[in-house]
């Protein structure tokens, strides 16, 4: 008896749990992004929760997931029943696209503005005061300077670091292979501690008080300076960085199989919105919109960027030389070199 | 077969051992074969290549070769602490086995960033040994100190026990047949305890070989210097390459696989030579 009617409240368990799944996947939409963009989504869901039910009465449940891009990517791929992505690199959607063919592969074209409705670049934090006199890339390869940036094997946005570093080598040395190798390998000489992820690399800057300059995202970089305050950091504008474009797309399986192709296309648009662009530039991140984009004027100064696409011939081509192994990242630590 | 069912008088052989078999196949074998499996995708040369790589091997070594030292330090001092805990009445005796159990309970990452705190340049620990020309943060130094963090409760947890079971009269036997103290420790004592530090020490051992959450903070990741071999691991999954990813693993699993073998193949040749005395 006694044992019977523990089955019972098992099966009885067992069920419930199964049932509520169930209900959960009508109403649930999530949105899989990386980790610095946690706040951003948080104020954007509201918003957009709020137009969709004015627009069409419903209420939505939405719900974010969030960390290190590659390995969202990676938790698609493995079956996250993610209906949109908001990842800090195209690459990481096209993995998506080749490994488990969850989205068309011109998923890049099917939204305005490269499929990235918010920007960034790379800029410079240093010390208070800039004791260095760091005002340049060309700064970063002198003697006795130290460099704190992110591995690019294991950071997403250590590699826009990189990439920004070899892009303005790129158009110093006319492109001369070797000159930018050098370069390179000069700037990596200065890099005492490879942090396995940006956040790692901010400690390691800010709070262990290690390295002269720290190379961050603009977005990062901002929010830093108002985390930890004017008085300990401070802002440097290379001549020339990368326009880092975070990039967005529907899962169009995942989202076919939950019904919500028509929210998530609604969902990524209204990032490209007034609204929308309001809360990216509010996060830190340059607006798309040039309404927006001169409102946050100060906030934003101007600098000359080049892109992934001219630069480097796209992501694929960028990660395959740069960053697979044996690419040029990995020769500057080959030994010997 | 016989021999296992002869030695238990509680009937259920059948039942136990299929629940212990499925449930170590669920758990174990079957996710841990799919390492192969994925492996397999690649052919031998690729697989040679991976393997030989100069940064694939240095870090292995440094991987092996920490992951020894911190399970060596933790035998020792695990034994020390566990010594204290069990034959002294301490002030806060309670509190300090309490404290022996936090490095299980304290997530990995956390464990990390505070150790690279007190040992970098500006911590408390740091400052004072920097100036000597000891660097810990970011060093294999660094590594070793998270991994004796992480594995310190593996060696005390393992010794407690035993050494509460053997009872102080047996070393006042020891004494009163004229063993000096020397003797009573390394004749009589240690031999009891043997079997309980090398498993401590396993167990310290194995952990640290996986160890990733706490290191990749203190270590600097460092290519061809401080990069542990889970760290390239991670590296390849963030390429995409799955298959190149369960390569390492694989490797990682077939040497610790047979380091552990071995280590238990004394165990059993010295928990037999005990009982045959």
């Amino acid at each position: 008896m006694k044992r019977g009617s523990a089955v019972s409240v098992f099966v009885a368990m067992f069920v419930g749990v199964m049932l509520g799944q169930v209900a959960l996947a009508q109403a649930e939409f999530l949105n899989a992004s990386y980790d610095p963009t946690r706040e951003l989504y948080q104020e954007f869901n509201q918003a957009f929760g709020a137009y969709w039910k004015e627009k069409t009465g419903v209420q939505l449940t939405l719900r974010q997931s969030h960390g290190g891009s590659g390995s969202q990517a990676r938790a698609v791929i493995g079956g996250l029943e993610a209906d949109v992505v908001t990842l800090a690199l195209a690459y990481d959607i096209d993995a998506i696209v080749e490994k488990a063919k969850l989205l068309p592969e011109n998923w890049q074209t099917l939204l305005p503005d490269n499929s990235s409705p918010y920007v960034s670049t790379v800029v410079f934090l240093v010390r208070k005061g800039n004791p260095k006199g760091i005002k340049d890339w060309d700064d970063l390869v002198k003697p006795g300077i130290e460099v704190i940036t992110p591995n690019p094997k294991t950071s997403g946005g250590a590699r826009w670091n990189y990439l920004a570093a070899w892009g303005h080598a790129s158009e110093k040395f006319g492109g001369d292979k070797e000159k930018i190798t050098d370069f390179m390998k000069a700037l990596f000489k200065n890099v005492p501690v490879l942090d396995s992820a940006a956040r790692g690399a901010t400690t390691t800057f800010v709070q262990r008080g290690i390295g002269d300059v720290f190379l961050a995202w603009e977005n990062e970089a901002l929010l830093a300076l108002r985390e930890i305050g004017v008085e300990k950091v401070e802002l440097v504008i290379p001549s020339v960085s990368i326009l880092a474009e975070p990039s967005v797309a529907i899962v169009t399986e995942n989202a076919k199989k939950h019904g919500t192709t028509e929210i998530a296309e609604a969902y990524l648009r209204f990032l490209y919105s007034e609204t929308g662009q309001d809360i990216a530039a509010r996060h830190y991140y340059r607006p798309r919109l040039q309404s927006v984009a001169d409102k946050y004027k100060e906030q934003f100064p101007d600098i000359k960027m080049f892109t992934i696409d001219q630069t480097f011939g796209g992501w694929k081509k960028a990660q395959q030389e740069h960053f697979s192994d044996g690419g040029t990242f990995d020769q500057i630590y080959q030994p010997g070199s | 077969m016989s021999r296992i069912k002869k030695n238990s008088v509680i009937p259920g052989f059948g039942l136990t051992m299929g629940l212990a078999m499925t449930y170590l196949c669920l758990l174990v074998l079957i996710p841990l074969s799919f390492l192969f499996v994925k492996t397999a995708t690649l052919g031998w040369r690729e697989i040679g290549q991976i393997i030989s790589s100069p940064r694939v091997i240095a870090s292995l070594r440094l991987t092996f070769l920490t992951s020894l030292i911190a399970a060596a330090i933790n035998a020792i001092f695990g034994l020390l602490v566990a010594w204290v805990l069990v034959r002294y009445e301490v002030f806060g005796k309670r509190f300090i086995d309490a404290l022996v159990d936090l490095p299980f309970a304290l997530p990995t990452a956390v464990a990390g960033i505070s150790l690279t705190a007190i040992y970098s340049k500006n911590g408390w620990m740091g400052s004072l040994l920097e100036p000597l020309g000891i660097k810990v943060a970011f060093t294999p130094l660094g590594i070793t100190v998270a991994l004796t963090f992480i594995g310190l409760p593996f060696v005390v947890r393992t010794v407690q026990p035993v050494l509460q079971d053997l009872a102080a009269e047996v070393e006042e036997a020891s004494a009163c047949l004229g063993a000096t103290r020397w003797q009573t420790f390394w004749k009589v004592v240690f031999p009891c305890l043997q079997p309980a530090v090398l498993t401590g020490f396993t167990l310290a051992f194995a952990r640290a070989l996986g160890e990733y959450g706490s290191v990749v903070f203190i270590s600097g990741n460092m290519p061809m210097r401080t990069e542990i071999a889970p760290l390239l691991i991670i590296a390849k999954l963030e390429q995409f390459d799955f298959a190149g990813a369960a390569t390492l693993a694989a490797m990682m699993l077939v040497a610790s696989f047979v380091l552990l073998l071995l280590i238990n193949i004394i165990q059993w040749k010295t928990a037999q030579r005990f009982s045959e005395q």
